[in-house]
């Protein structure tokens, strides 16, 4: 195993569901530093030489392989802003898996902000997973600030999950995509926030190519006195398909805010968004009780399931 | 078993005071199958929701084997061995029929288990183990699933909210069927259904017609039910709830 104490693996393990070292390429980020890197006959990974990141290059072609590149953080006080860029060639396929992990338990801010651009070739698939988790009992605030430009060629796929369940206090995730001809985006936000914890989420795909589509679905928990705030546009500058959806559940004191954005820009661009906010229904909760579970047991398996 | 007390039950509608339940009393014992029926607005469901908790009485008391359980919530009845099928079952997002099986039975009970319970209720269980209990299911569908939660969790007493209610006439059949498979296997446990169905009547031990929120009557499916078929009151009854077409 890499040279990784028990808190930076317990993250990963957050994060990535990696135990030991990943199978495929990877780059494990731990502080700052590289804790341990591999390229593949396939994949190549580089650290670029002008700012702090990567450049990830995938050989067009390239079938069911997979690359890891999660951080963690656990020195207090940390900032950092680290630019990866991938490019993944005609007809590729590949599973990427990012994330990161902040154990803050000192007094100071840790924050890190990922901006991440996919270079997405002709008839590609990219699976993207990304997962973010805070911990620490520390008064300093755990700051995560992702940034994703994605650029599709004509055929790809991109498909994309992004998860923060817990403990991250201050997000703003900002996500922009175009995509040329008969290219697909597929986004699945998952999203909770508790205590006074903040979340903006802002999307905006723009549909340039005949037959074009994106479908953005985030599906939120506002807790406590949580924030979130979830802007997602649709631009449809050719006949093409889009959707947006945000489902979600407030608590407590919990507000969100959802904004519809579609701009229609050809006469058969179909563009569709859904929103809905509201507390748990009384009668699921009812239902479950019925069933022999308390009112804070029902409320977890509601939410629980919800964000499944 | 279960014993109502002179329980009444109150709601303020548009400032008035209006009383759906009043004074009712009646004893369920074990080892019975009730129905009980009577003109809409009648109090029947209301009735059902102050058994299940889902309800507070605004006055009189509820018995468990003795125990005055007026007070305890809907959770504590349910753990006691009161279960509850809704009139409306209830869609969750993310949770699977397997899922909520499980919660019922209160242990983790494999697939093959849920199956058993699926294929009770006339499902194909294989489709729709793994579904989630979402918009994309049939009212009918929803309302055989809500059945087999009642049945995985095997309660002393379960109560069902006019199970006819948004089923089809093929599954209704199949609804007969499963309620008969039920009274011959409870022992211990007993059965109330609300219902206004003719062939659930029949299959009752015994009928209580619930009528303006008291009990009009009540006693064995052979006194009470040919009293109901075929009066002047009950055709204009059946007619409103389509089970008789025409004049």
């Amino acid at each position: 195993m890499l040279n990784l104490d028990t808190i930076q693996q317990r993250l990963l393990s957050e994060i990535a569901d990696l135990h030991e070292v990943p199978e495929g390429a990877y780059n494990i980020r731990s502080n700052s530093h590289a804790a341990g890197r591999k390229s593949t006959a396939n994949i190549e990974i580089v650290s670029k030489t002008d700012v702090s990141g990567l450049e990830v290059h995938v050989k067009p072609g390239t079938k069911n392989e997979s690359v890891h590149i999660p951080v963690v953080l656990t020195e207090s006080g940390l900032k950092e802003v680290v630019y990866n860029d991938f490019y993944i060639g005609d007809d590729a396929d590949v599973l990427i898996v990012a994330g990161c992990g902040i154990d803050n338990c000192g007094n100071q801010d840790s924050e890190h902000d990922g901006i991440h651009r996919f270079f997405v070739g002709k008839n590609a698939k990219v699976r993207y997973v990304e997962k973010h988790y805070g911990s620490g009992s520390g008064a300093g605030k755990r700051i995560l600030n992702p940034g994703t430009e994605v650029y599709q060629q004509e055929g790809s796929t991109v498909e994309m999950e992004m998860v923060q369940i817990k403990g991250v206090d201050d997000t703003e995730r900002t996500t922009t995509a175009e995509l040329a001809s008969g290219a697909k985006l597929v986004v699945r936000e998952r999203l909770m926030t508790h205590g006074d914890q903040r979340a903006i989420s802002t999307y905006v795909v723009t549909l340039n190519g005949k037959d074009a589509s994106a479908d953005v679905v985030s599906r939120s928990v506002a807790r406590d006195h949580s924030y979130q705030k979830f802007d997602a546009k649709i631009i449809g500058n050719a006949p093409c398909h889009g959707h947006t959806e945000c489902d979600s559940i407030i608590m407590d004191e919990g507000r969100i805010l959802a904004v519809p954005g579609l701009e229609a820009n050809d006469l058969d661009a179909a563009l569709v968004h859904e929103a809905a906010i509201g507390k748990i229904a009384g009668d699921q909760l009812i239902k479950l009780m019925t069933l022999g579970l308390t009112e804070a047991e029902a409320e977890e398996q509601i939410i629980n399931g919800f964000l499944q | 078993m279960l014993e109502l007390k002179d329980l009444s039950f109150k709601v303020q509608d548009d400032g008035v005071e209006k009383e759906i339940i009043h004074g009712v009393n009646f004893k369920i014992p074990k080892n019975r199958l009730i129905v009980v029926t009577g003109p809409n607005g009648g109090g029947k469901s209301t009735l059902a929701k102050l058994i299940a908790g889902i309800e507070k009485p605004t006055a009189g008391k509820v018995l468990w084997n003795g125990e005055d359980i007026t007070e305890k919530n809907i959770t504590e009845r349910a753990k006691l061995g009161i279960s509850f099928a809704f009139q409306q079952p209830v869609r969750f997002k993310g949770i699977r029929v397997v899922d909520l099986l499980r919660i019922a039975a209160g242990k983790k009970i494999s697939i093959a288990d849920a199956c058993v319970y699926l294929s009770s209720v006339g499902l194909c269980a294989r489709d729709y183990v793994e579904r989630e209990v979402n918009a994309s299911l049939s009212g009918g569908e929803l309302k055989r699933i809500e059945i087999a939660t009642v049945l995985a969790r095997g309660a002393q007493l379960s109560v069902f909210d006019e199970p006819e209610a948004g089923i089809d006439l093929w599954s209704f059949q199949n609804l007969i069927e499963v309620f008969r498979e039920m009274r011959k296997s409870i022992q211990e446990s007993s059965i109330l259904i609300i219902s206004h169905q003719e062939r659930i009547l029949e299959i009752a031990d015994e009928i209580v017609v619930l009528k303006d929120g008291t009990v009009d009557r009540t006693g064995s499916k052979d006194e009470i039910l040919p009293g109901l078929i075929g009066t002047a009151a009950a055709m204009v009854e059946c007619r409103g709830n389509g089970i008789v077409k025409g004049e």
